[in-house]
């Protein structure tokens, strides 16, 4: 199994991972290149960023990694699993100081202190996940191969011998003498503390804290040549224990297994994903895992939001809205109309994001779903103008679209984002409802974001959603984006009891 | 040891007690700068002192009188006072004949060297402080004072003083140095901790182990072997000059301490001259506990203003015992404004402790005093008035609670009087119900009548008193409120003619 082996796939020789090399076009589009920066965050190291480049065709894979990551929602899990990590990373470390250092009884030291970080993190990840009954395919054979690793007398003997070396050395305590030029060394013999005493004579004085004035001495991992004269007499002082030290290190060169490395990098994809999650669900969000299906577009998903903006808004402690998505029969476009900076572009990122992530086989926004496995989803947003090319913005914004409409199939799923905003109506209306028919006849799903009322109701294929006001003051966005006419409402201005000082708001604001 | 002059129970933090969130518009609003110049006589420390114990306001009665009694033995004994904050300050800056620069950037031999060094001249003073007290206390009586003067006898008596003076002798390590340590990471020597070198046997063992050479020597020419050897004893002295730093700073925040709290009295007392001198009277206050309402004064007036002029200022007398609103109407400069400040700072005194300016005083605490006065200097811009104003009432609506006092004067003149008006009734009714009291000054007459109409009994309304001839005498009296008729009387001046008289604006 060892040679087969992937937390990220059930079939690893023809992963997608090995295919993707760069990535995809819509990842900015969406804002799931802040996704991914959010979910890679400190875990740089890993280089994670291939498996989020590369969507899964697969529906049975896409369900691995969902059983996998259920697992790893559980807590117990999740935590055994965030430990493992941290002590791999910690060996890492370590490991690197091995190799800097210059006095050998220093990089024995730093040798013996990665070997038992390593023996620990393997040791606890493999107890940790026995009474836990994990039910992925994906965990349970790496969970075996672990309990099968450490019975091993390889391993056994590692760990012994690792903790008889340490524990030679944590015995050692001694005295520095220094008087003039001459330093001695001795074994400690219980002299009493001179800062204990002073701090006892001046209690009475103490109020609170007092600064610091404990200066920090450069404490680099390096020896000078007059603390390894030291070391070398307390060597002297307690020969076995560093006797020990020396053979221990000539017996174990090369000590990492590999299966166990590379299930270190590739959980990371779900743990940091899964971070971002519990970070949204403690701001009340939620998440689910999408029933995927290959063939039927009648998609749903009831309570979800923009994973790229709730992340923003939860960190400044900002309410977050959620949306619903539904398409039956043979709806295939959502077209999006409602006032500026009503959330109409957040809605439509939202359903890209969700099919992406979907993809993924992660766990999406959202109270529950249902989504379409995409082969791709593509997006046009309007974009700045592009100074370098000569052909004007309508024409740029047509070239893109029709490269778009090109690769797209029956298959795919389309964000267009406001197209033709900056034209007059007359043409946004006309470009708008051709590029809708050509989606329509290629039987894509869509969401067509827009300010030209009429093509809510261009055909049997298209579904109107509004992004929603206030009845009651329609200065004020609810972001709420809801099925509903189109109605081009004129958004005026409203006199509200703005500063909460009428009698009936303020009597309120008094007995919260 | 704690000094426990301004709470029976704790000291303030040195940074200063949280401010009201307000504490600004207060300044501005009652002019309490005044105030604070007048206590700290030129001192900024006494100023800050005065300034931040004044508007971090007192709630329990006994926390008041606990005060009161401190502020009273310092009225008696001013000389002893003085003294005592004279002896503070020197413990405070007795650092600045030693440290020329900051500690923070020194090593540790050097921290240890100049703490050793304050350290020395710090326990004179504490010595000095403690003759004071012992030559003095007698004549003190209250539980603060009293308190402190048995502290300072109790724990800085000529024992404890010798043995600190004993202690510090020990830390010129004529021995050499010795500490313990123990393999760290990467086997480097870690948690040196230093150790009292002992007196006779260490020459054994130090015979012993030379002849075992575990010893070594570091050469002459050896420079980069120095350095190491003196980095190697900063680390068995590090935690003890920093015990002594510690040491020497906690002395010193007593010091600071002290002369914190002794501050607010000084400005007390110089406050406290300057009134009596030019023959204003002051009182020690009664603070009632929450829910009174009780709220009356004789003779109560704005030291602030006192303090500007040459003569003695008119006093007010005030009965509004129950009253959950005063609304106070009448002539332009008529001193209602006076008024409104004089009744301010009395609570915001007679919250810290203070005597109040005033004959007689007696009130219920107020859990807040919020202040909303029309600003003079937001006059150039009148399209954001009545926003601006809207804004600072909403402000001071999130922080109000029931048993705070609001002062409202010429609140929402921004705007017409019937906008103002209508504004102005639905506050003070949402307030009022909420537990608010209510100072309104105000020349809206459709305000204040139709108040004044509705009275429920809990109103008390005041005039700025206008004699024969439009004379103002600054008097604020019983009064209701009357129809402004120098309007009409200006018209008919400017115009010889009578201006037609307005139809009865039917209340809302």
């Amino acid at each position: 199994m060892a040679e087969s082996y992937s937390v990220l796939y059930s079939n690893p020789s023809g992963s997608a991972e090995a295919r993707a090399l760069a990535e995809p076009a819509c990842l900015r589009d969406l804002h799931l290149d802040r996704v991914l920066a959010r979910m890679t965050e400190g875990r740089e190291e890993y280089g994670l960023a291939p498996v989020f480049f590369a969507p899964l065709s697969d529906p049975s894979e896409v369900q691995y990694r969902q059983d996998v990551s259920r697992d790893l929602e559980r807590a117990e899990v999740h935590q055994a699993v965030e430990a493992f990590a941290a002590g791999m990373r910690r060996m890492r470390a370590h490991l690197r100081q091995v190799e800097k250092l210059h006095y050998v009884r220093q990089k024995q030291r730093w040798f013996v202190d990665a070997v038992d970080v390593y023996c620990a993190a393997v040791r606890s990840l493999a107890e940790d996940l026995k009474p836990l009954q994990v039910s992925s395919h994906g965990l349970r054979r790496f969970h075996q191969y672990l309990v099968d690793h450490t019975a091993s007398e390889t391993f056994a003997a590692l760990a012994r011998e690792t903790d008889e070396v340490k524990r030679g050395l944590s015995d050692v305590r001694y005295t520095v003498h220094i008087k003039g030029r001459r330093v001695t060394v001795d074994r400690y013999d219980g002299e009493p503390d001179l800062s204990e005493q002073i701090e006892g004579t001046f209690a009475r004085f103490k109020q609170a804290a007092a600064d610091d004035y404990l200066v920090r001495l450069a404490d680099s991992p390096e020896m000078n040549h007059v603390e390894a004269r030291i070391l070398d007499l307390v060597t002297q002082l307690y020969p076995t224990a560093f006797a020990k030290l020396n053979q221990f290190c000539a017996g174990h060169r090369s000590f990492v297994d590999r299966v166990i490395a590379a299930f270190d990098r590739e959980v990371q994809f779900y743990l940091g994903y899964l971070e971002l999650v519990a970070r949204l669900r403690s701001a009340g969000l939620s998440f689910c895992y999408p029933e995927i299906s290959s063939s039927s577009r009648e998609i749903f998903v009831e309570d979800a939001f923009d994973l790229a903006l709730a992340d923003k808004l939860a960190m400044d402690g900002a309410p977050v809205v959620t949306n619903d998505v539904r398409l039956e029969g043979d709806e295939r476009i959502l077209v999006i109309t409602g006032p500026n900076q009503g959330g109409k572009t957040t809605f439509a990122r939202m359903v890209g994001q969700l099919h992406y992530l979907a993809s993924l086989g992660l766990p999406v926004p959202g109270t529950s779903a249902r989504l379409f496995l995409p082969d791709r989803v593509f997006t046009h947003f309007e974009r700045e103008e592009d100074l370098a090319t000569l052909r004007g913005k309508l024409e740029d914004e047509l070239v893109r679209i029709r490269e778009i409409l090109d690769q797209t199939t029956r298959n795919s799923v389309v964000i267009m984002n406001e197209s033709f905003a900056s034209t007059t109506a007359s043409d946004a209306l006309l470009l708008g409802s051709e590029i809708i028919t050509r989606l329509t006849k290629l039987g894509a799903l869509c969401v067509y974001v827009t300010f030209v009322d009429e093509l809510a109701t261009l055909n049997e294929h298209t579904v109107s959603m509004v992004a929603t006001v206030l009845p009651e003051d329609p200065t004020v966005r609810t972001f709420k984006v809801l099925r509903r006419p189109a109605d081009g409402l004129a958004y005026a201005a409203a006199i509200a009891d703005k500063y909460g000082l009428g009698y009936e708001s303020l009597r309120r604001r008094l007995t919260r | 040891m704690n000094v426990f002059l301004l709470y029976r129970d704790r000291d303030p933090d040195l940074e200063g007690e949280a401010l009201p969130h307000n504490a600004e518009a207060l300044t501005q609003d009652l002019g309490l700068t005044n105030l604070f110049d007048a206590m700290a006589a030129g001192d900024p420390f006494l100023f800050e002192v005065a300034r931040k114990t004044m508007l971090a306001s007192l709630l329990d009665p006994e926390a008041i009188r606990y005060r009161q009694d401190v502020l009273a033995d310092c009225l008696a004994n001013p000389a002893v006072v003085r003294r005592l904050y004279a002896i503070a300050v020197e413990g405070v800056q007795a650092q600045r004949k030693i440290w020329l620069f900051s500690l923070k950037s020194s090593s540790p031999d050097s921290i240890l060297r100049q703490s050793q060094q304050l350290l020395r001249l710090l326990v004179e003073v504490l010595a000095a402080l403690r003759a004071v007290a012992d030559e003095h206390a007698s004549a003190f009586r209250s539980e603060g004072f009293v308190r402190l003067f048995d502290m300072l006898a109790r724990e800085l008596d000529d024992d404890y003083l010798r043995t600190v003076r004993y202690e510090l002798d020990e830390l010129e390590f004529r021995r050499g140095v010795l500490m313990s340590a123990e393999l760290g990471r990467g086997n480097k020597g870690t948690r040196y901790v230093l150790r009292r070198t002992p007196e006779l046997r260490w020459t054994d063992r130090f015979a012993r182990r030379n002849r075992r050479s575990l010893s070594f020597e570091i050469a002459d020419r050896d420079e980069s072997g120095s350095q190491a050897l003196t980095d190697l004893r900063a680390r068995g002295i590090n935690l003890v000059a920093n015990a002594l730093g510690q040491s020497a700073d906690h002395v010193r925040s007593f010091f600071a301490m002290l002369r914190a709290q002794l501050a607010f009295y000084v400005g007390c007392l110089n406050l406290h001259e300057r009134l009596t001198g030019k023959g204003e009277p002051v009182a020690f206050p009664t603070a009632e506990a929450p829910p009174s309402l009780a709220l009356s004064a004789g003779g109560l007036y704005d030291p602030g203003l006192s303090l500007r002029l040459e003569t003695r200022v008119v006093g007010n007398d005030l009965a509004a015992d129950g009253k959950t609103l005063v609304m106070v109407t009448g002539a332009n400069q008529g001193g209602k404004s006076t008024f409104l400040r004089s009744l301010g700072i009395a609570y915001l005194m007679m919250q810290s402790g203070m005597f109040v300016a005033a004959q007689s005083l007696r009130a219920g605490i107020c859990t807040g005093l919020f202040t909303h006065f029309k600003r003079e200097e937001d006059e150039a811009m009148e399209s954001g008035k009545l926003d601006e104003e809207l804004r600072r009432m909403s402000a001071l609506a999130d922080a109000i609670r029931p048993r705070s006092v609001l002062l409202c004067n010429e609140s929402f003149a921004s705007t017409n009087e019937r906008e103002a008006s209508e504004i102005a009734r639905q506050v003070i009714r949402a307030f009022r119900e909420a537990g608010v009291r209510i100072v309104f000054v105000t020349h809206l007459f459709d305000l204040a009548r139709s108040v004044h109409r509705d009275s429920d009994g809990a109103a008390l309304f005041l005039r700025a008193e206008r004699r024969e001839g439009g004379r103002r005498t600054f008097r604020i009296l019983p009064g209701d409120p009357m129809p402004t008729s120098h309007g009409e009387d200006s018209y008919r001046r400017v115009f010889g003619a009578h201006a037609h008289p307005m139809p009865e604006a039917a209340p809302t």
